[in-house]
């Protein structure tokens, strides 16, 4: 993975000194919560419904186990003793003090991370395939161009005050599994007919109040122009944006309001002027920063056959795992769904035992999914009964990836001052209603994604059942919507009708996987099965 | 009633006007009437409150409540951690938001 030079440590250190000038004068009463606010905020600390929350970026998920043990340090000594991993594939603490914050990145900065642009008008941390680099089926590590583009942009003065937030994401296989267009640009590493490498471009996605999923604006960008390319998209954005209504600020409004065709045309004329400016990156350095993510030194000749005399273990692997491009090789999936636990949150002795399994069985390397679980990505096959043994004894080795339970939730009502209704709690009565593994893979692929307000963290429009909390007269209230994906097959969910009190919403889940079991054809998962039915037999069992 | 709720400047807690200062207990909310912003100013300016607020509430038998449910999860906690709510030996407490 990247390491920090001698500069991106002199600036993130500089950094901590100016938050923590900037605190002190804010706590000895020299700046008023206004002046002081969009500085915190620019070092991912929020004001939330209990405490001050800090956000932490893992950029495109990757950790090494030196950084998770810093966060699980961080959840004993300053929060309570847990983190919560986000959609963005970060981590977050909800129970931070303000007097405390400087510390916590001071102690962030000794393992090389930062709280820098996850929040505010900025570009967000950029995310990734949780299997970059182990993926069989990528055709590069598109990791590091995303440390690139993280370099490029980041304090880039032309990105620094942008209309809103801006989110990337960055895949090199034909699977999706970074929700690829639903971010404002999002990029797919592929090769041309002469087998080039370069990017395929989408641009104006994103969830939220208006959802768009992202438009197809180029087919091939060579690799070596890409930054111009992306300069050229945030250009035009910046030339039109709607400064003056926070809801028309989005990336996405524009390309929806111009017509993506016409947006498309002014960036290829930004583009055709940006690269005479000589701005992207010399091969040299991307190679310098490549180098960073050479792959591990595999070992051959390892066997491929697992031991599945353990029923329990069998049934681990089956679910948990996923192909390696190294032979003997797995990608291990670490669920933090447990039934009856809270999706993505994670103790500090956790996080202590996924880092000791990390260096001892997976190149000491470790990613967090914008799923809210987490990824050992190269571990021999040998070796997956003893991870996971380890997994088991810290409560870490539920089977259920991609299933029912596998619940995407925001931290909704119960953290977050932006919800207007809860999230986890409709996950966990759920996952609780479906708790029955065989129930579970009876059902199959299900992905359930709930959010507790428009702003859509928990991913509703994208789920294939999702669930919207909305504040109905003072009351929480839950509308259903199906169909969605944030897959390579991406589409929008739609909502089906009124909507349900909190028990009420639990059981239109189960009537809606109902109606699946009763019509799917052989093979179908229940997006599949709702794209060929339509949504009409689902009302009709939903409110009939 | 009205109640003027907050957060502590230095360390985010969620803090509740007494009528003479700031309590974590929304038990002990006192009433302000007509002179919520003009406390509330008063307060902010001397930093012994981040972003104060008025909210609508109610007092009965159980104490006082506030009217939202966004403000009763403040008063409390997250409901799905009560173990890190204000009344982590009380099993029932969870209703008391809903």
């Amino acid at each position: 993975m990247y390491r920090y030079d001698h500069y991106d440590q002199a600036i993130v250190d500089a950094r901590v000194d100016e938050f923590r000038d900037q605190t002190a004068r804010r706590l000895a009463g020299q700046m008023t919560e206004d002046q002081f606010k969009p500085l915190r905020l620019k070092n991912g600390l929020y004001l939330q419904l209990h405490a001050y929350m800090l956000r932490i970026a893992i950029p495109y998920g990757t950790l090494n186990s030196r950084q998770l043990r810093m966060l699980g340090h961080i959840a004993r000594t300053y929060d309570r003793g847990y983190g919560h991993f986000t959609t963005r594939q970060n981590i977050q603490y909800h129970w931070i003090k303000l007097q405390d914050a400087p510390d916590i990145l001071a102690e962030l900065a000794t393992v090389e991370m930062h709280a820098i642009q996850t929040s505010g008008e900025s570009i967000r941390n950029i995310s990734a395939d949780q299997y970059a680099g182990a993926a069989a089926d990528e055709i590069c590590d598109p990791r590091p161009w995303a440390e690139l583009i993280r370099q490029a942009t980041t304090f880039h003065p032309e990105f620094s005050y942008l209309p809103r937030k801006f989110k990337i994401a960055l895949i090199a296989s034909p699977t999706d599994r970074a929700a690829l267009r639903w971010h404002d640009l999002a990029l797919r590493i592929v090769r041309n007919e002469a087998g080039e490498e370069g990017f395929e471009v989408f641009a104006g996605g994103g969830m939220g109040r208006t959802p768009f999923i992202a438009y197809p604006i180029r087919a091939f960008c060579p690799a070596d122009q890409i930054f111009s390319y992306i300069q050229a998209v945030l250009r035009v954005w910046n030339s039109h944006a709607r400064r003056d209504n926070i809801h028309k600020q989005r990336m996405k409004i524009l390309v929806h309001d111009l017509g993506h065709e016409e947006f498309t045309r002014q960036v290829e004329e930004a583009f055709a002027h940006i690269l005479t400016l000589g701005t992207d990156f010399p091969r040299a350095e991307y190679e310098r920063i490549a180098a960073y993510f050479a792959p591990p030194p595999f070992e051959t000749g390892l066997p491929d056959e697992i031991d599945r005399a353990d029923p329990d273990f069998a049934l681990w692997v089956d679910r948990q795992t996923a192909p390696h491009k190294a032979p003997g090789y797995a990608i291990v999936n670490i669920s933090l769904k447990r039934v009856g636990g809270i999706g993505g949150d994670i103790t500090a002795e956790q996080m202590e035992a996924v880092a000791d399994l990390a260096e001892r069985y997976s190149f000491d390397d470790i990613r967090v999914t914008h799923g809210q679980n987490l990824v050992l990505p190269h571990v021999r096959k040998q070796d997956l009964y003893a991870v996971w043994q380890a997994l088991d004894a810290a409560g870490l080795a539920d089977v259920n990836l991609d299933l029912v339970t596998d619940i995407i939730a925001c931290p909704g009502l119960d953290y977050c001052s932006l919800a207007n209704a809860r999230s986890i709690p409709i996950a966990q009565k759920i996952a609780q209603r479906f708790a029955d593994i065989d129930r579970q893979l009876e059902l199959g692929e299900l992905k359930i994604k709930i959010s507790g307000c428009i702003n859509a963290c928990g991913h509703h429009h994208a789920g294939h059942i999702g669930i919207l909390g909305v504040d109905r007269k003072g009351t929480e209230n839950y509308q259903l919507l199906l169909g969605g994906s944030g897959a390579e097959d991406t589409s929008l969910g739609k909502i089906t009708g009124p909507g349900f009190d909190e028990d009420g919403i639990v059981d239109a889940v189960e009537k809606t996987t109902d109606v699946y079991l009763r019509e799917r054809q052989d093979g179908e998962r229940f997006l599949d099965t709702y794209r060929r039915i339509g949504v009409e037999p689902f009302k009709e069992a939903i409110y009939g | 009633m009205k109640i003027l709720t907050g957060n502590d400047l230095a360390t985010g807690d969620v803090i509740w006007w007494t009528g003479s200062g700031w309590s974590r207990h929304v038990e002990e909310s006192a009433d302000v009437g007509e002179k919520g912003d003009e406390i509330a100013q008063t307060e902010a300016a001397a930093r012994r409150v981040n972003g104060p607020y008025i909210i609508d509430a109610s007092r009965d038998e159980a104490g006082i409540r506030p009217a939202h449910i966004k403000d009763r999860i403040r008063a409390l906690g997250p409901t799905v951690r009560l173990d890190l709510s204000l009344k982590p030996a009380d099993p029932t407490v969870g209703t008391w938001v809903i």
